[in-house]
């Protein structure tokens, strides 16, 4: 990987299906068709019940603020002129987290709980991010 | 099943001046050699009478450093994926392999040129898929700036301030205990520079709530020890530290760290109960700890997950000065990654045994008869490491 070129997911095996539904513009998360539990990060079975069995199956697509960190200084290079910005935990209501951006937040109106909900941001033409924004009805300053 | 309490010494310890280096002078395989031929020169072995080799995940191999020592006949060799928790799994391992009789004496090397060399930030960017878990951070964090360790570790210290009202004070209350016990350390980094609460404060956010004192100390430099049988450890010169207790555990998922059940659970949060067990001691048994400090609020969970003090209430436990030396539970006497240097924690066993030697010189914890070495790796691996007073 570059020091300089903006980070990307390698697109192979099931990253490459999780974010080909991201590009549909479609949040999928893995769900186990066996006992019905969901997880995030991909992984090839279940931990719950052992079953190889699942399906990419949609998200509410909303979910809440768990924690987040405000970058001042970018550790790579390609971030260096972000500053400040918030890689957030999201808690989807399915019960996964994931790691994002709530795109329409500055870092300092962030709070825990907060209500989000999924947006997209294609960054390449073969790598659409799934990204955050303010759920409606979450206050917003002026 | 015979415990392994007590069967297995720390008989040789060795370390490199820490430093930040212009440039690096030679390889990190430089730093380590002359790490491990201090640590068997105290032992008191000639160096081709090592015959079994633990080196460190992702810096040298075993066989480097036989035919540096002219070691003809490695009997055994192994490693540890487990980050900063390397050293203290690779300590149980030694101590399985000599007491199996599957080695004499046992050489755990680790260094590297960690500041003049390339720096963790390039490491991480560069080689994160060689890291356990590393292809989850390069698929799902890294697309969102959340690229290093003080950046994924302050997420949990923020959701700890969140949750149990946890202060920017108490972090920095690790980090000027850090700082005050590397006044009294001639090899610290950070030695003539002792810092106040009111410095902590004011130091730069480099990741918030993670400030540049919350961090520990990129450095130049390698330590290692050498591992032998109580039995054997009787005939050599070097004054021998028992191991009488370790542990080694891991979060879970290990390779992810946005998605536990409980964010805070460590690996110490299961290894600490396996090593006071085989040990046979209490919390209030301990002397002195040495925690594996990579950031400031670390340091605080891994007390909080070892039982030191309950969850929530390690923000204010090491207030007051009981994590300072004179008070209850003297953390980091050397001054840890934070203020000594960071050489991937094994500077935190040569500290302990010093300690238990009692050659700790101006920061000798007065009559310390037991001393625990925690680990953390990559994304929360741990390992718990319970040492006696040399004999």
């Amino acid at each position: 990987m570059s020091l300089t070129s903006r980070p990307v997911p390698v697109l192979r095996h099931l990253a490459a299906e999780f974010y080909a539904h991201c590009r549909s513009g479609e949040l999928r998360f893995q769900r186990c068709t066996k006992c019905g539990a969901w997880r995030h990060v991909p992984r090839q079975t279940c931990a719950k019940c052992g079953s190889w069995d699942w399906e990419w199956t949609r998200s509410s697509g909303r979910g809440r603020v768990f924690t987040w960190t405000v970058v001042r200084r970018p550790m790579h290079p390609a971030f260096a002129n972000d500053a400040p910005y918030a890689p957030v935990v999201i808690e989807m209501e399915e019960g996964v987290r994931i790691v994002s951006q709530v795109v329409d937040c500055p870092p300092d109106e962030l709070r825990k709980g907060m209500s989000v909900e999924v947006t997209f941001d294609a960054v390449m033409p073969e790598v659409t991010l799934p990204k955050f924004r303010r759920a409606s009805g979450e206050g917003r300053s002026a | 099943m015979p415990s392994l309490r007590g069967q297995a010494c720390i008989v040789g310890i060795g370390h490199t001046e820490y430093r930040r280096a212009k440039a690096p002078e030679g390889t990190n395989l430089t730093l380590e050699l002359r790490a491990a031929e201090a640590a068997i020169e105290d032992a008191g072995l000639r160096p081709h009478e090592i015959d079994g080799i633990l080196p460190f995940f992702g810096l040298d191999n075993a066989e480097e450093f036989a035919v540096h020592f002219g070691i003809a006949d490695l009997r055994f060799q192994m490693t540890s994926h487990l980050g900063g928790a390397a050293p203290g799994a690779s300590i149980a391992t030694a101590a399985m392999a000599v007491t199996n009789e599957l080695a004499s004496h046992v050489l755990i090397p680790g260094g590297w040129w960690g500041y003049a060399g390339r720096r963790v930030r390039e490491v991480v960017v560069q080689d994160v898929s060689a890291m356990s878990g590393g292809a989850n951070a390069r698929d799902y964090y890294f697309p969102y700036g959340l690229t290093a360790p003080v950046q994924w570790f302050s997420m949990l210290a923020r959701l700890h301030m969140n949750v149990f009202g946890t202060k920017p004070e108490q972090l920095g209350a690790v980090a000027v205990a850090c700082r005050a016990h590397a006044q009294k350390n001639s090899n610290a980094l950070m030695r003539g520079k002792p810092i106040s609460l009111d410095d902590y404060l004011a130091s730069p956010m480099i990741s918030d709530p993670y400030r540049l004192l919350d961090c520990s100390l990129e450095a130049d430099g390698a330590a290692a020890f050498v591992v032998t049988t109580t039995e054997r450890a009787r005939d050599l010169r070097g004054k021998a530290v028992p191991i009488v207790g370790f542990g080694q555990g891991q979060p879970f998922p290990a390779d992810d760290i946005v998605t536990r059940a409980d964010p805070f659970e460590l690996g110490v949060t299961h290894a600490t109960s396996r090593a006071f067990e085989m040990a046979g001691i209490t919390h209030a048994d301990v002397d002195f700890a040495e925690i594996y400090d990579p950031f400031t609020f670390q340091v605080i969970q891994q007390l909080e997950e070892m039982g030191f003090c309950k969850r929530g209430e390690g923000g204010p436990f090491v207030e007051g000065g009981r994590i300072e030396m004179g008070g209850e539970l003297p953390v980091n006497t050397h001054g840890g990654l934070l203020s000594e240097a960071h050489v991937l924690g094994m500077n935190h066993f040569v500290e302990a045994v010093q300690q238990l030697r009692g050659e700790a010189g101006e920061r000798q914890v007065p009559d310390a008869k037991i001393g625990i070495v925690t680990g953390f790796g990559d994304f929360g691996d741990g390992s718990v490491v319970v040492l006696g007073r040399a004999s």
